[in-house]
């Protein structure tokens, strides 16, 4: 890291993909840009609320206007936008394009590196909150033999990373990016976690094999057994099915059922999606309907119950991606990808698993030994849902810990 | 916080005191209205522009953009309220909601009354070019023989017509709605036409078969065999025995159900997270092009300057009475009321008259024509024409209704 400028990039810009030298990076959102948003939230057009009594329409007009009030009003971008400074962020240029990550070393002697991968409606503020947990261990109740470096990025088209010019930024090329990006930091010997598209990637990650990757851990497993995938387009449980894979089968027969509209219609025509670009509570709706557990979360968030999200964290990661004009050129990772979900792909290397009971299905520890013949850790928490990193910092740290420790 | 600062619809949806009156309707939005669209289509904050070179990851910025620049400097939305204005305009409350309707009586005796039902992305803009020709034939070329009374409504939470509060206003529910519309105007005698949703609904008015309906005509009929469905549903194989007309309509189905189908999916399953559409006029503008590959086609030759058909014009009236009218996630809940499955037969015994349009979601076949409908009184398949028949190649449909219903006169 010779060069010491500083850059700034946000907003639309396309980048061409600058230097491979890794670069420091600070966040310096102009006043002006937030003065433009709160201006455009009080300017909202709403339309007439829902016509039933919950969520089965989407996301109820009494959410998003209570989220529009907060966020025009008392919501402040430049408290994260500190707790972002606080750590060093860097932008290098991998595979023709910028790549924004953070990134934290230990104190600690024999920290195990870890890359850290966030997913949509996602962006590096998910894991803002166990950073200093996996670095500085001895400070959180934890021992200093567990102490990570850790390596967060932003995915192409997301946050401050570059917005790819031409298609093909799948999720294989985003697992062979990371790894080149851990070799550049000098790493012979590192892990990888994920959740979301993250764990696809981290997954694929776990496939490429590259040198150096000594396991992974994913808390959204791609570990459904082909006769499940199967049964699933006709609603009905294969016979025989304990009780934690019937459950499962429920959830994701809920979720390819009900749950799937917003994905295929970013698979299919994210370029349409004008309206999440040009309406920063088009945007916030959108964002927040990824999944009926996570919308009836921010739902009591921006009611006033407060469990594992705040309001601000919520705004946070929409305010990012508002900033950073990227509601379109996230989508596109929908577009461009082209592996199935949920089936195994095929995982050799070691992996640690978290199952989480609001997590889109909870992988039932039967198919996690199924799918990964070198299972190292699982674990099925009582608590916490599809954002692990982000609602439940403590439980997804610990498991990191305890998931890792055999490959240390 | 200012919640919907414009009054921008009309007569309220409340109920009057005397419910089956029919009041007449003044369209009439204010200058503050059209200035805050220009506005607001002014100062669009863009995305990046797609990474392809055609329409495949949806509306390319470009068209968008050609459009944005045409909609808040040269488009003028009162040459379109003048035309509305000149024609009768009414509203009437039907099972609780308030339905507006156009309703132009033909000067001929012996007109045959019709009912005309729009779609989606859709509104009365779609009929307002076949009015004259259905009935006043004689000044466009044709018969009095062949005249029609025409009524034209908005469905519910479309354009002018009230926005339900509550769940259930279906195709089905709206089918016996527009029976009680054409009681209601002293109609004993009528027929009725229409497409894509329209389509759905005269299929349900001839399923429920009220006193009065004679005979529908469909240009979006539901037609698909049982076994067809199946295969497009699971993505294949293609079934055996087709006919070249039957393979071409499976392979633009399996298109549609490969590509197309996404859009529909969000409506009919979180029609309430599209704020974007409601907040965007952008947003609303790039959803309503977004309908189907061909039609999509069809606008970008609009906004390129090669108007057949349908006119920068005639796409920009249509979505900005949506806007204006703020009925963009009302019409798609639309998606969400629907139980039926669009393109099965739904069991017509009824007339039935027929038009396949090369152009449209999938064209039908004679055949699946003529198992569909046990009644089927006329059938052709054109040569020019998409989804939005009435809207683009005005003169056929008005042919095809003509011809169609001459049996049942």
């Amino acid at each position: 890291m010779t060069n010491a400028t500083k850059e700034r990039s946000r907003d639309g810009a396309r980048q061409a993909g600058g230097s491979p030298e890794i670069r420091p990076f600070q966040i310096t959102i102009p006043e002006a840009d937030l003065t433009d948003l709160r201006r455009r939230i009080k300017a909202t057009r709403w339309p007439e609320k829902e016509t039933v009594s919950d969520d089965t329409q989407g996301v109820r007009l009494v959410t998003a206007q209570q989220l529009a009030d907060y966020w025009a009003t008392d919501y402040d971008w430049r408290k994260v936008e500190a707790r972002l400074n606080a750590v060093p962020h860097f932008i290098t240029a991998i595979d023709g394009l910028d790549i924004h990550f953070i990134y934290v070393k230990s104190k600690e002697e024999n920290a195990l590196p870890v890359i850290v991968t966030h997913g949509w409606p996602g962006s590096i503020v998910e894991q803002l909150k166990i950073i200093d947990p996996l670095t500085n261990p001895t400070a959180h109740g934890g021992s200093a033999s567990d102490a990570f470096d850790v390596v967060i990025p932003s995915l192409p088209g997301y946050g401050f990373s570059g917005k790819p010019a031409a298609p093909g930024w799948d999720p294989p090329r985003i697992a062979r990016a990371w790894a080149t990006l851990m070799k550049r930091l000098g790493y012979t010997k590192y892990v990888a976690q994920g959740g979301d598209w993250g764990a696809l990637i981290t997954e694929q990650m776990g496939v490429q094999a590259a040198p150096g990757l000594l396991g992974i851990h994913t808390n959204l497993p791609f570990a459904v057994p082909a006769e499940i995938s199967q049964a699933l387009p006709g609603h009905k449980a294969p016979p025989g099915l304990s009780a934690d894979e019937n459950y499962a089968f429920e959830r994701l027969d809920f979720f390819f059922s009900h749950g799937l509209a917003y994905a295929q219609e970013m698979g299919a025509r994210p370029q349409t999606l004008y309206g999440i670009a040009d309406s920063p509570v088009g945007l916030a709706a959108w964002f927040c309907d990824h999944d009926a557990k996570s919308l009836e979360l921010k739902a009591r968030v921006f009611d006033g119950k407060t469990e594992g999200l705040t309001r601000d964290d919520i705004l946070d990661n929409i305010t990012i991606a508002w900033l950073t004009n990227t509601a379109i050129s996230g989508a596109r990772l929908y577009w461009e990808n082209k592996l199935p979900i949920f089936p195994p792909m095929g995982v050799a290397i070691p992996v640690a698993v978290s199952a989480f009971p609001d997590e889109l299905y909870q992988l039932p520890r039967s198919w996690a030994e199924r799918a990964y013949p070198k299972l190292i850790h699982y674990n099925r928490l009582d608590k916490g849902g599809h954002f692990a990193a982000w609602e439940q910092p403590e439980l997804l740290v610990g498991d990191l810990r305890t998931g890792f420790k055999s490959l240390r | 916080m200012s919640v919907e600062t414009l009054k921008s619809r009309g007569p309220s949806t409340a109920a009057p005191a005397s419910s089956d009156a029919i009041r007449p309707f003044r369209i009439n939005f204010p200058d503050s209205a059209l200035v805050d669209l220009r506005q607001r289509i002014e100062d669009t904050r863009w995305p990046d522009k797609e990474t392809v070179t055609d329409a495949s990851q949806g509306v390319p910025l470009a068209l968008m953009q050609k459009l944005a620049r045409y909609w808040a400097t040269e488009y003028d939305w009162r040459k379109i309220e003048a035309r509305l204005k000149a024609l009768p305009n009414f509203i009437t409350e039907i099972d609780g909601l308030d339905i507006h309707f156009i309703h132009v009586r033909s000067k001929h005796k012996g007109a045959l009354p019709l009912i005309v039902t729009h779609g989606w992305p859709g509104s009365i803009i779609e009929q307002l070019k076949i009015i004259g020709p259905l009935t006043d034939p004689t000044a466009y070329g044709g018969r009095g023989e062949d005249a029609f009374d025409v009524v034209i409504p908005s469905m519910a939470g479309y354009g002018f017509s009230g926005r339900p509060a509550s769940t259930g206003w279906g195709p089905e529910r709206m089918a016996r709605a527009w029976a009680v519309l054409m009681n209601r105007l002293g109609y004993s005698r009528y027929v009725a036409q229409g497409g894509d949703w329209g389509g759905l609904i005269v299929d349900q008015m001839g399923v429920q078969a009220p006193a009065g309906l004679l005979a529908i005509h469909t240009n979006f009929p539901g037609t698909v065999p049982a076994d067809v469905l199946r295969a497009l549903q699971l993505g294949g194989p293609t079934p055996s025995g087709l006919t070249a007309d039957e393979k071409g309509a499976y392979d633009r189905l399996d298109f549609f159900f490969k590509h197309g189908l996404a859009p529909f999916l969000e409506m009919a399953s979180r029609p309430q997270t599209l704020y974007g559409i409601a907040d965007s006029p952008i947003g609303l503008a790039a959803w309503f092009l977004d309908h189907d590959d061909r039609s999509q086609e069809l606008i970008a030759r609009a906004f390129d300057g090669q108007s057949e058909g349908l006119t920068r014009d005639d796409v920009l009236d249509n979505i900005t009475l949506a806007w204006l009218t703020n009925t963009a996630i009302s019409s798609a809940r639309l998606y969400w009321e629907n139980k039926l499955d669009y393109l099965a037969p739904k069991n017509v015994a009824i007339p039935v008259a027929v038009s396949a349009f090369p152009d449209e979601v999938y064209t039908a076949p004679r055949s699946w024509a003529e198992q569909a409908y046990p009644n089927l009184i006329h059938y052709n398949r054109l040569a020019t024409g998409g989804h939005f028949a009435a809207w683009e190649q005005p003169q056929l449909l008005v042919s095809e209704l003509r011809t169609g219903f001459t049996s049942v006169r």
